[in-house]
């Protein structure tokens, strides 16, 4: 399941939530949040962008990628787009499978995918108005290989 | 041809819109490229260094040496940094 939104979301809800639908087959939940980071103490806010249409269609064939190289009996991806504050959860992703190397596997490999493949871009605003595109990392870009 | 072209972040930024229809005879992608720099000043330097634009048609990563044949939006953006 992908949800691409502009609200805020409680990823715990949304854990728990995943956790109580993937029961029964699934013996294993992995899940992987990630946050604004602040790293110069001077951010005042993110702004994410995207591609209507490709994003969708991009982390849906991660998905389906996903789900034909694990055994997996769940996904879970849900993702921010607009302003984000400094602390605020930008995205989460879970996996559930019968056993938890697929789905620490299937998380990594959803991370790795959605870092570089998925068309978002960030856009860090600092407290004195100045605005920088965040650039993407040669290492993100290596992290694909092991896939 | 006509081809919906679309921009995101800095090159939306330097281009100054979000995107537009361009009218065509380019075989590929690079050559839309070449046409659209010869335009105007903000497309030179909204394209100076293509290592850093990656593009998509009709949305899906593809290479600047793709052909342009049957396809109707091309998107132009720096690398993706999602997650």
């Amino acid at each position: 399941m992908l949800r691409l939104q502009e609200t805020a979301f409680d990823a715990g809800a949304e854990l728990n939530d995943f956790t109580r639908n993937a029961a029964g087959p699934a013996g294993a939940v992995v899940s992987f949040t990630g946050i604004v980071r602040d790293d110069s103490g001077q951010l005042a806010h993110m702004e994410i962008e995207h591609y209507p249409g490709m994003t969708e269609k991009a982390i849906g064939a991660m998905i389906d990628h996903a789900t034909r190289r694990w055994d997996l009996d769940a996904v879970r991806v849900i993702h921010r787009y607009g302003r984000l504050e400094p602390g605020a959860v930008i995205m989460m992703v879970a996996t559930a499978s019968r056993h938890r190397v697929a789905a620490f596997e299937a998380a990594e490999y959803l991370m790795d995918y959605l870092k570089s493949r998925a068309p978002f871009w960030k856009k860090e605003v600092a407290r004195d108005g100045t605005a920088s595109w965040v650039e993407s990392k040669s290492d993100d870009e290596d992290a694909l290989k092991r896939w | 041809m006509k081809l919906n072209v679309v921009y995101f972040a800095w090159l939306r930024e330097r281009i100054g819109k979000p995107g537009e229809q361009v009218e065509t005879g380019a075989g590929k992608v690079a050559d839309l490229v070449e046409e659209l720099k010869a335009r105007e000043e903000r497309y030179q330097a909204a394209f100076e260094d293509v290592s850093a634009v990656r593009v998509a048609l009709d949305q899906e990563l593809a290479d600047f040496d793709a052909p342009l044949a049957g396809v109707r939006e091309v998107a132009f953006f720096p690398p993706m940094t999602g997650g």
